[in-house]
């Protein structure tokens, strides 16, 4: 209660300060309301829009995203089915629910990483997040050994792995983050080689278990675009509407998190505390993604930032659910094109790596430039 | 003689290193060398190499080239990965982070998509090409931008070799070379016997190259104005060395299976202790990183006995550690050296 005070009495400064006009000034008000210097960068550059046309071109934004998401999945569930409804559209359904699951997961974990660490070209899988999942589901087995880990039931196996991941990444990235001195560059640089040393410990551990049964493992314990494994796409909604449940709650921290550190300690919020929280969201649905498709490196980056610049705004409410349509989309299309045009021939993660990758070197090198 | 001051006695202790320091890796990289002859599923002793004519054939068609290999191998990355590092003038740049080793992967899998039926010199030629057109690619990409943070630029180059590997996995997924990609992509010398290693001997005369004109090198890798004051030419050397390191990844690749940030650590571990002069450094570095490989192979033959586990998982594994540490000792002068 007295925080809630507190950010309000801080409302009132930011408003007054800002000469905002909103009911922001009047006390007990939400956090929500805070007048927060939307988009500097883009203010700067545009010639100074009014409120209307902004809202006009959200608008705008939404029906259009809700039309593509929309027609996507009709389009992936209506696609060559010559006429035996009953046998492809179950299967289907499922195939767009952990779709939309994983798709989801990533955009909002992406874009809570990005507001955690100042800046749009760090995602959780860049620093490595997805190959610590991978890493530890293979240490419980190695633990635990094939035969025990097989006779456990897989829900179970899944809530530990989701568990020691929350509390893993929350730790190792909360050291990693450290105070924030440690250059952009660095942190990436970071995170990439303890990607491949999450990688390369995980096919180590995988040789010293039993040789002979590294492949059918692999198998069982690396889910992929191809192979999805449904039978955790109950509980993975679950802990996926958990996540979103709580990451919206927290909407108001994050937009006065993206004023940095400093002014958002200065606002009052307890900065370490909210960190942890959003840290351990992002690890939980790192896990509900990984464990459903595997890892896919780049496409958290790639949705994150065309929501930036299609809403052009950093009101969180608006991005989180501007990314995750988006990648919806990008994914229910990505998987009918390879379905029906390429007929299987490649794989999802692969196009979207080869797309994102290239991508990413374009962002590296403007970011470079400016 | 016990007068000298500290600031005249640190030169003398440091160069006293330089000197000690390739005969004491030589004796390392002997005494595993020696080792790793001795090491494997079948029984082969001092003994039984004159009694037993089994033990002699397992011996010299399996024990000795493996052993050859691992040493060739080893020291030709490392050095590889010396001359990116001075070439590019950053201490992160090597085949890993420069994208030459998945680049060198994708030829591979051209040359065996393209030419299918090709012969291993062909391979090596075609993976050679696309690890030099792919170091080539990153050098102008580097080049190109001002800004040359030692961090930002290893980072640019894993990125393109991300890039690489994923254009690679997709055309290996299309034609089922899945598992064939990921066998190349990790070094293995289970499979070297007499008469399918001996390319690698190639890598070993390229370093031996490298060595004999470590000085153009060097020259080439202060900056084009630099060399072209002192009568070197620029972009013949830079070709040249960067031709070099990708002919040797190249071989490696084809031969045996990528290695992992094996030039990336070796050069900066040798680099640490004995300086920057690249003439002096390049023995050891060399006995440095055959030391290294072959210690992982041991370690891989042992570790689950009677299996094996593949020395590129093992470097990897202790590589990217490292690396990882070279890069969160940052604070510290050396990597804005």
């Amino acid at each position: 209660m007295r925080r809630r005070e507190d950010l309000s009495r801080a409302d009132a400064r930011v408003a007054s300060r800002t000469g905002g006009t909103t009911g922001a000034a009047t006390p007990g008000a939400h956090l929500t309301q805070v007048e927060i210097p939307r988009e500097p960068a883009a203010a700067s550059a545009l010639p100074h829009a009014s409120q209307e046309p902004r809202e006009r071109r959200l608008v705008v934004v939404f029906a259009s995203l809700a039309l593509l998401v929309v027609g996507a999945i009709a389009l992936y569930l209506t696609w060559g089915v010559d006429g035996h409804w009953d046998f492809a559209l179950p299967r289907r359904l499922e195939q767009v629910a952990a779709l939309i699951v994983v798709g989801v997961a990533i955009a909002v974990s992406t874009v809570i990483f990005q507001t955690l660490t100042q800046n749009r070209i760090l995602t959780p899988s860049i620093m490595g997040f997805d190959a610590l999942y991978v890493l530890l589901a293979t240490t419980l087995v190695f633990v635990l050994g094939s035969t025990v880990a097989e006779s456990i039931d897989p829900l179970l196996m899944y809530a530990v792995n989701a568990g020691l991941m929350m509390g893993a990444a929350t730790l190792l990235f909360r050291w990693v983050l450290g105070d924030g001195t440690r250059g952009l560059y660095t942190m990436v640089l970071v995170g990439v080689i303890a990607g491949t040393f999450f990688g390369s410990l995980t096919s180590f551990m995988f040789r010293v278990m039993d040789p002979n049964e590294f492949d059918t493992l692999m198998d069982q314990l690396f889910a992929s675009f191809n192979a999805i494994d449904t039978t955790l796409l109950g509980i993975s909604a679950v802990l996926l509407g958990v996540g979103i449940v709580a990451a919206y709650r927290l909407v108001p921290r994050l937009d006065v998190l993206v004023l940095g550190r400093e002014r958002a300690i200065t606002l009052g919020l307890d900065y370490d505390r909210t960190v942890t929280v959003l840290l351990l969201i992002v690890a939980g649905l790192v896990s509900v993604s990984t464990a459903l498709v595997g890892p896919i490196t780049f496409l958290g980056l790639l949705v994150a930032n065309l929501a930036y610049q299609l809403t052009r705004t950093h009101r969180h409410v608006i991005n989180l659910t501007a990314a995750g349509m988006l990648a919806v989309v990008a994914l229910v299309l990505g998987q009918a094109v390879l379905v029906h045009v390429l007929h299987f021939a490649g794989t999802l993660a692969s196009i979207i790596n080869v797309v994102g990758g290239i991508y990413f070197i374009a962002l590296l090198l403007k970011e470079a430039r400016a | 003689m016990t007068s000298r001051t500290t600031s005249s006695a640190r030169p003398t202790r440091a160069s006293r290193t330089a000197a000690v320091a390739p005969w004491a890796a030589a004796a390392v990289v002997l005494v595993l060398a020696v080792v790793s002859l001795f090491v494997g599923v079948a029984d082969v002793d001092l003994a039984g190499l004159f009694t037993d004519p089994e033990a002699r054939e397992v011996f010299l068609i399996s024990r000795v080239p493996r052993t050859v290999a691992l040493l060739l191998a080893g020291s030709a990355l490392a050095v590889a990965g010396l001359i990116m590092q001075h070439l590019a003038r950053n201490r992160f740049v090597a085949p890993t982070t420069a994208g030459t080793i998945d680049a060198a992967g994708l030829g591979l899998l051209t040359a065996t998509l393209v030419f299918a039926g090709a012969s291993i010199m062909t391979k090596i030629l075609i993976a050679m090409v696309f690890a030099l057109a792919g170091t080539a690619l990153f050098i102008g990409i580097i080049q190109r931008i001002q800004f040359k943070d030692v961090i930002f630029v290893p980072l640019v180059g894993l990125l393109l070799g991300g890039v690489f590997g994923a254009i690679a996995e997709f055309f290996a997924y299309r034609n089922n070379l899945t598992q064939t990609l990921s066998v190349w992509m990790n070094g293995d010398f289970s499979g070297v016997i007499q008469g399918r290693y001996e390319t690698l001997w190639f890598a070993g005369v390229v370093a031996v190259i490298a060595y004999v004109f470590a000085n153009r090198f060097t020259a080439a890798g202060m900056g084009r104005e630099f060399a072209t004051n002192i009568g070197v030419n620029y972009r013949a050397w830079m070709a040249a060395g960067l031709t070099i390191a990708a002919m040797v990844t190249a071989v490696v690749v084809v031969t045996v299976g990528a290695i992992p940030f094996l030039g990336l650590i070796v050069p900066n571990i040798v680099t640490l202790m004995l300086g920057d002069n690249l003439r002096r450094v390049l023995p050891t570095t060399a006995l440095a990183g055959a030391a290294l490989v072959v210690f992982c192979d041991i370690l891989g033959r042992w570790l689950i006995f009677p299996y094996e586990i593949a020395v590129g998982t093992i470097v990897g594994v202790i590589g990217s550690a490292i690396f990882l540490v070279l890069i969160m000792r940052r604070r510290n002068t050396y990597a804005a050296a």
